[in-house]
């Protein structure tokens, strides 16, 4: 295992666990409101600083891990294997499957999603639990996110039904089914972790983005996309530094996720 | 009958006003003699407007061109808050509130040089009344069912007959911008300061001096000194910020709190803090009969015990504080303290006071339970609050309340919400149980808000279109509400909507929060610039200003 | 060659056939979609009632979705694509006004995020170091990271063009597929062992590996319009330029029917036209390398 792979891991484990433990390590819980330190720079107190309406961030920070974390790649996964599937098998299959495939594929990345979110909202009780809401819109992500990934892994799937390896296989008489799994998924992995990769900081982003129909997490409950929303608000980059933690520890995260991607890229290679 | 004006002659301001206007026009005549004539000012739109007919305006964008190009008969001159002569130098509202008549200044020509007459006001007025116009200008002079008739008594008089008394009927002229009935440029003709030059879609709105405009300053020299104003399409607060502190604008209506701190600390002559606006934020219940909501919950709504223990609960100082970062005032009633005739000086804010509000509660049968509030059927009193998604500042009330309401054992779950979606709830399925939203006043008269506090009407937002009213209390508005509409006797008008105020401060309908400050921000290259509380805040004066070389 | 004339005429009427359907499907999400047939002057407090009721009659002209469907459809078939109801103008007009801007933002936004990619992702094949790849990865990702408001926003403040901005957001896309993929390639065994023989890097790169990702980053560039063209609503809106995705964005707040579905249309035929030219520039690649 490179250093990077065992550095990857262990940011990964720690960023786990002291999210896990922020019940422990937090100095408050996320939602206590210091009404008297409000946009309070970094102190003993406060290790970064409040929000604006003086919560302690280190706290939000950890508690809204927890769910980014979990729930990101959750629904990273579930887009991949959408797109491994729909993709894979509409390139694998070629022809008029291919076609209709790419083509609702086509209608999905260009249909106004946004209306289906706001819908969605609409069919939720507005009483409804902040973890449930949550849920929802990362599973809408994930179901929705495929789109980019299916394209091009119907073109890697097409290319490979047209070479020699599985012209032979197939002139050998692997059934279909074998031959799509052993021979055609494992060369749709480069692809596949993109896919995956992508997705986790899309996903994260998006959920925050959501807030505005009335989907993501609720108040009070933090999330790294809606710490991240804190950025939109600076006109000057020197200011409060201490806003872009979040920022660089979505960075961390994400790069740790791409080392140990790394390593099953090298194996699939 | 009233008269207004007769002994103003000319264009300048009047004399013997307030010593603000008499600084004002020193500091506009310093800052003129300091800079050049010419210049041009710019600034940001916040949207696209959506109509350049004047008599069509129900958006903030069209209003402000409205009020930089319109020429109007009467003007509410923003900082004094009383009514100025405008295109006519005189006006009477007769005994019975419901004719108006007006001396118009002779001389005057529209934009294109078209020259105007009483025809033109005669014109304006009906296109303004076809029922087919549906606009809220228009709507606001119809007290009653039938036709208003024009009666054109020479090219400098008219007189304008209503079919129903309408209150405060001079001050609603301050709105209509007159339109030439012979121009061939229809309504971008204009008698205001300003025309629309250029106009790029979803960019840039160029306005640029009216070579005919009928006013002079104390020199007699023409107005206004500026060239040119460049009206910036652009909804993104952010950018207006970066924009103005890169020196590309020169003014920011309704300037955001943190920036305004962050201004402050810099720049501190940059910034204005004109004091509490019109403008209020609220909090109501959901008390419609055959909305989706359970009953039990319907129930705790429509009791004003409940209504004003949740309104004890509310830490106001901390909204202000936290919130607005001091640039808001507790709100008291239906009227900002800010509106300096109508505004009931009896009524104080109510006092922070979470104990005695759980003592009401708990007297009404409520019981705290394990930290959680309950009411006599041992429902738990868990409800949602929604607001419009992008409003930082209601986001953050709500999160605010969400918490002052958790120390007394209720759960509120906080849901932010696209506009349209939210409307709909509010209007028509009526499936929301608490909303926070804002009254954008540009009215100073109660009669503004008479859709408001109907109980008949669209717009009673708690409990719209009652047949009759379901409460004593607000039958009692009702009657109150059009005894005032219906007199033209000032003192009497202010009695009756003195008792509405206190009525809908002792019940509660609307739970009012805050009424923020009026802030804005000024390039030290504008000169005569003297932001106030009342729309549009910064260029109210816009014909005085100037703009020195950057 | 008449077969193949039947061809491109299939071809033609599956495209056509699916920009349609994307019409009709936008207009039937926007129409359930909560909040269509409302209007926010609903709530000016000046209105009277039979004002109201005007508003809301206004909306309840498209209440069928199907039938305000296929009068769109008779009326586009002679030039009109109806009337905007947020903005009061002709749709045509605004399409017309506003395209250039958005065609051209895209374009060098696109160009310049294929610059980045190509060169990061050839460069992190050819040296396979894992220092330079741990530095383009984290480059890529910070951007990857960061929210288009934020990215709109540094571009104003640092006065950029707005393409650069779009630019920003689509590369980390396209730079991970495409340099997964030419890892990939540049990882089989051939290519492996025609290194070791000393084979030039050039003759490598475009006689083994162009041939085999191109289809790939083909269909990786089609995909990239459509990445673009969501990149742009952001950016409009903030850069305060008066586009295609300004116009989007002013639509989906409006819930204005007739422009949401002539947007969706013409996005829906710049996707299909996107990824159908690499679909086609691909097969043809193949068949020449077949």
């Amino acid at each position: 295992m490179s250093f990077w792979r065992k550095l990857a891991c262990v940011v990964l484990a720690l960023v786990l666990g002291a999210s896990l433990a922020a019940n422990w390590l937090a100095p408050a819980g996320y939602a206590r409101q210091y009404r008297d330190a409000t946009n309070a720079p970094p102190s003993r107190t406060h290790w970064l600083g409040t929000d604006e309406i003086g919560r302690d961030r280190f706290a939000r920070v950890l508690y809204g891990t927890r769910i980014s974390l979990l729930l990101a790649p959750a629904a990273a996964l579930l887009s991949t294997l959408m797109a491994a599937l729909i993709g894979g098998l509409a390139g694998y299959l070629g022809g008029i499957w291919a076609r209709m495939a790419m083509a609702v594929t086509d209608l999905f990345m260009s249909l106004p999603w946004l209306f289906l979110l706001i819908t969605a909202r609409a069919l939720m009780p507005l009483n409804v639990s902040p973890l449930v809401s949550v849920f929802v819109t990362f599973l809408l992500l994930g179901l929705l996110g495929w789109t980019a990934a299916a394209r091009v892994l119907c073109t890697t799937a097409g290319s490979l039904r047209a070479s020699d390896f599985v012209r032979q296989a197939r002139a050998a008489g692997l059934p279909g089914r074998k031959l799509f799994w052993v021979h055609v998924v494992p060369n749709l992995k480069p692809v596949l972790y993109a896919q995956f990769w992508i997705s986790i900081p899309v996903f994260i982003l998006s959920e925050a983005n959501l807030g505005i129909l009335g989907l993501g997490v609720a108040e009070p409950m933090p999330s790294w996309g809606s710490l991240l929303k804190e950025l939109e608000g600076l006109v000057s980059l020197g200011e409060e530094p201490w806003k872009f933690v979040p920022l660089i520890l979505l960075v961390v995260v994400v790069t740790s996720f791409q080392f140990l991607l790394s390593r099953q890229e090298e194996l699939a290679a | 009958m009233k008269s207004h004006g007769e002994k103003l002659k000319q264009s300048i301001h009047p004399s013997g006003k307030a010593v603000a206007v008499a600084l004002l026009c020193l500091g506009s005549f310093l800052g003129h003699a300091l800079a050049q004539d010419g210049g041009e000012l710019r600034f940001c739109l916040h949207s696209e407007p959506k109509t350049f007919d004047p008599l069509k305006v129900d958006d903030d964008a069209s209003g402000a061109i409205r009020y930089l190009t319109g020429g109007v008969l009467v003007r509410v001159n923003r900082q004094t808050q009383e009514l100025e002569p405008g295109l006519a130098m005189s006006w009477k509202v007769s005994k019975d509130g419901r004719q108006i008549s007006f001396r118009l200044r002779s001389g005057v020509s529209f934009s294109d040089g078209t020259p105007f007459s009483a025809e033109d006001v005669a014109y304006t007025i009906q296109q303004l009344m076809d029922p087919a116009l549906h606009s809220s200008t228009g709507d606001s002079f119809r007290s009653g069912a039938g036709n208003v008739e024009t009666k054109v008594i020479s090219p400098t008089q008219i007189s304008i007959r209503f079919p129903a008394p309408v209150a405060g009927l001079d001050r609603l002229f301050d709105y209509v911008a007159i339109l030439s009935e012979r121009s061939p440029k229809r309504e971008m003709a204009v008698l205001g300061p300003f025309m629309v030059s250029d106009y790029k879609p979803g960019s840039t709105i160029l306005l640029k001096r009216n070579p005919y405009y009928w006013k002079t300053d104390e020199q007699g020299r023409k107005l206004p000194y500026l060239d040119s104003i460049r009206l910036d399409i652009q909804p993104n607060r952010d950018v207006e910020m970066l924009r103005f502190k890169r020196g590309e604008l020169d003014l920011i209506n309704s300037l955001d709190t943190e920036y305004f701190d962050k201004l402050a600390v810099t720049s501190p002559q940059l910034v204005h803090d004109a004091g509490a606006s019109l403008d209020s934020e609220q909090l109501w219940f959901n008390e419609v009969a055959r909305s989706p909501i359970p009953g039990y919950k319907k129930n705790w709504f429509r009791s004003a015990i409940f209504r004003r223990a949740i309104s004890e609960a509310i830490n106001r100082d901390d909204l202000s504080r936290v919130v607005f970062h001091g640039h808001a005032q507790p709100a008291v009633g239906p009227f900002s303290p800010a509106n300096k005739i109508w505004f009931n000086s009896k009524l104080k804010p109510q006092s922070y006071n979470p104990d005695e509000a759980l003592k009401e509660l708990q007297a009404d049968g409520f019981r705290m339970e394990n930290g959680a509030l309950k009411d006599k059927d041992g429902n738990e009193v868990v409800f949602s609050i929604i607001t419009n998604a992008g409003n930082k500042y209601r986001e953050r009330m709500a999160v605010l309340i969400q918490d002052d309401l958790q120390k007394i054992g209720i759960h509120v779950n906080v849901v932010t919400l696209d506009f349209p979606s939210l409307i709909e709830r509010m209007t028509q399925s009526f499936d929301y149980e608490a909303i926070i939203l804002g009254l954008t006043n540009v009215d100073l008269d109660p009669n503004g808000e008479m859709n408001v506090w109907l109980s008949s009407s669209e717009n009673h937002q708690w409990n719209p279109q009652q047949k009759t009213p379901e409460t004593t209390w607000e039958a009692e508005i009702d009657r109150l509400m059009r005894a005032q509409a219906s007199s033209s006797d000032l003192k009497k008008r202010k009695e009756a909507f003195d008792r509405v105020q206190e009525i809908v401060v002792e019940q509660e309908p609307f739970i009012f929060l805050i009424n923020k400050n009026a802030l804005s921000a000024v390039s030290a290259a504008v000169h005569g610039a003297a932001p106030v509380i009342l729309l549009p805040q910064t260029f109210w004066n816009a014909e005085w200003l100037t703009v020195s070389e950057k | 060659m008449r077969s193949l004339r039947w061809k491109i005429a299939g071809h033609a009427l599956a495209l056509l056939a699916t920009v349609l359907l994307g019409g009709l499907f936008s207009a039937t999400l926007v129409r359930l979609a909560p909040g269509f047939d409302v209007d926010e002057r609903e709530l000016d407090p000046h209105l009277n009632a039979t004002s109201v009721q005007a508003l809301h009659d206004a909306r309840h002209q498209d209440e069928s979705v199907l039938r305000f469907y296929f009068s769109y459809m008779k009326r586009a078939a002679h030039g009109d694509l109806g009337t905007s109801l947020a903005l009061g103008q002709p749709v045509r007009t605004l399409l017309r006004d506003r395209a250039p801007l958005t065609l051209r933002l895209l374009a060098v936004g696109l160009g310049l995020a294929w610059m980045l990619t190509l060169t990061l992702a050839l460069s992190a094949a050819w040296l396979r170091l894992s220092v330079y790849d741990t530095l383009t990865t984290v480059v890529s990702g910070t951007f990857l990271c960061l929210p288009a408001a934020v990215l709109a926003l540094l571009s104003v403040l640092w006065n950029v063009p707005g393409s650069l901005a779009i630019a920003l957001i689509v590369f980390p896309h396209t730079y991970r597929y495409a340099r997964n993929l030419l890892v990939k390639a540049y990882s089989r065994p051939h290519i492996i062992t025609a290194r070791a023989k000393g084979l030039g890097e050039a003759r490598i790169l475009f006689w083994h590996v162009v041939p085999v990702v191109t289809p790939q980053l083909l269909a990786v560039a089609g995909v990239s319009v459509s990445l673009a063209v969501g990149a742009a609503i952001p950016v409009e809106a903030l850069c305060g330029l008066a586009g295609i995705g300004q116009l989007a964005w002013q639509a989906a707040l409006a819930r204005d029917l007739s422009l949401l579905v002539n947007i969706t249309i013409l996005v829906t035929l710049v996707t299909l036209l996107a990824n159908s030219g690499a679909d086609v520039i691909g097969h043809v690649i193949r068949g020449q390398e077949a």
